[in-house]
């Protein structure tokens, strides 16, 4: 269910902090989003990139995970230009295409495929465990860092279990039709997958309890210290700043 | 055998809400190196006992020493869960780390172990059970007898006492089970096992009771004994009953 294709690697980018990863992909996106000037956008693009290259993923694989955000803007490209109102650049057909339609158009792809890139590079580079942890670390509320953690144990638990489900009215001749016998089976189906979640997290809950868990959870993970950290640390401070820079002494594309 | 009970269970009642006690007057006194196979027929409150001992439950009437202390409040249970170690029926209920070593580190962690104590435990009780190899395995991608025995882990790297087991052999194989047995035949542990399976137990357990009307008996007619038979498929993991 969740593979995890980029966590494996020994990449400069894998080797880093991964705090000091997942700070930087949060400012980073933070900075690009709220951008609108097209050299701010190509140079961030460009930063990601580069990036990329760092992480030595296999980029076949980083196309794949693309093709849901480009099946997005790809929507984007066909409606936008022509219901976006502006100044009319020309006329497709029927279609008049217009500039502010076609430039937020590339706004958005910019934004998008440079944070996702980002995204990937930084985050996706680190387990999801690994990950949990890390937002521990940075303190967000322990809640939120189990959530994390045991959602992504106990998917695949939950995972056999519907499947096991399946099976059980498979082999008693169930066939998905377009019938209210349908829609019962899955919405039994769909319940009973809650009720055996429930009564499994609540298991699961007393033995965390018998092996002494009182709401706080420790990490055995030490992070990587190292001269690399200090590096990417300074040449992503001084990237963020230089785009911010760029962002303030450049007009936006759409004015 | 020293004169102090482990643990001590007195007129110990227990029902689910809307239904019949499953534990009625129930005595036990468990003493050090005592190890005991537990057989009964399902829903005569097996596991319901060992929830309770753990304090997972709250008995509705009677009480539970440890030590010659009453165990009552939560804080009372959470020193007994260290001196007592519940290996669940189902092993995809005790892991849930995402790797083995955080998963048996979790224990002596939050016994507030620094984490390279911890570390070293975990890595020690994985070696002590062989499985040092998979301190970096991801659990859930674990086999059924891995998973057992990382779970048998995650208990003794708490350091107990007192070890409860509920159908630890339930789907294992015949070598994990072999393996299973040289394990609590290697440890210096009191146990209890609940197990249907007698060729298991009698390897293992120097008593064996039931339960019956929600207490617990040594039921005279149920006696440790060797027989050699041959049928089909004899090879494969099959239990008499």
């Amino acid at each position: 269910m969740i593979q995890e294709s980029f966590a494996a690697g020994n990449s400069p980018i894998h080797r880093l902090n991964p705090t000091l990863r997942v700070v930087a992909a949060a400012a980073y996106s933070f900075i690009v989003a709220l951008a609108h000037g097209l050299p701010t956008l190509l140079t961030s693009l460009a930063i990601s990139i580069i990036l990329l290259f760092f992480a030595r993923l296999n980029l076949k694989k980083v196309f794949q995970r693309f093709t849901v955000v480009l099946g997005f803007l790809l929507l984007i490209w066909v409606i936008l230009p022509w219901t976006y109102k502006g100044e009319i650049w020309f006329h497709l057909g029927p279609l008049a295409i217009t500039r502010p339609g076609v430039l937020l158009c590339l706004e958005i792809s910019l934004k998008s495929i440079a944070i996702l890139l980002a995204m990937i590079t930084l985050v996706s580079t680190m387990t999801t465990a690994r990950m949990g942890h890390t937002l521990n670390r940075l303190h967000l509320p322990d809640k939120l860092v189990y959530l994390i953690l045991i959602t992504y144990r106990y998917i695949f638990v939950i995972e056999q279990e519907y499947q096991r489900l399946m099976r059980a009215a498979r082999i008693r001749n169930f066939r998905p039709g377009s019938n209210l016998h349908t829609y019962r089976t899955y919405a039994y189906l769909l319940g009973m997958l809650f009720v055996r979640s429930a009564e499994r997290a609540k298991r699961v809950h007393l033995a965390m309890v018998c092996r002494g868990f009182s709401g706080k959870f420790y990490s055995l993970q030490e992070n990587t210290r190292g001269y690399q950290n200090w590096v990417f640390a300074l040449l992503m401070s001084l990237s963020l700043l230089g785009l911010a820079i760029l962002e303030i002494s450049t007009p936006a594309i759409l004015i | 055998m020293p004169d102090i009970p482990l643990f001590t269970l007195t007129n110990l009642n227990f029902n689910y809400p809307g239904r019949e006690p499953v534990i009625k007057n129930l005595q036990l006194q468990f003493y050090p190196g005592e190890r005991i196979g537990l057989v009964a027929p399902n829903g005569s409150g097996k596991t319901t006992l060992f929830h309770l001992i753990m304090g997972l439950l709250k008995p509705t009437s009677g009480s539970i020493e440890f030590l010659g202390r009453p165990a009552v409040s939560e804080e009372d249970f959470a020193a007994v869960r260290q001196k007592i170690g519940l290996l669940f029926q189902d092993a995809d209920d005790q892991l849930f780390s995402p790797t083995v070593i955080e998963d048996v580190a979790f224990g002596p962690l939050n016994l507030g172990c620094s984490r390279e104590e911890a570390r070293e435990i975990s890595l020690k009780t994985l070696e002590f059970l062989g499985l040092s190899d998979f301190a970096d395995r991801v659990t859930f991608k674990l086999s059924g007898g891995e998973k057992k025995l990382v779970s048998l882990a995650t208990v003794l790297a708490m350091k107990p006492e007192v070890l409860l087991l509920d159908e630890p052999t339930a789907g294992l194989d015949r070598k994990t089970k072999t393996r299973l047995i040289e394990i609590l035949n290697g440890l210096e542990l009191s146990y209890i096992i609940i197990s249907h399976e007698f060729d298991f137990l009698k390897e293992i357990a120097h008593h064996i009771y039931t339960m019956e009307d929600g207490k617990i008996t040594l039921d005279e007619e149920l006696y440790i004994h060797h027989h050699e038979h041959a049928h089909r498929v004899g090879a494969q993991p099959h239990k008499h009953i």
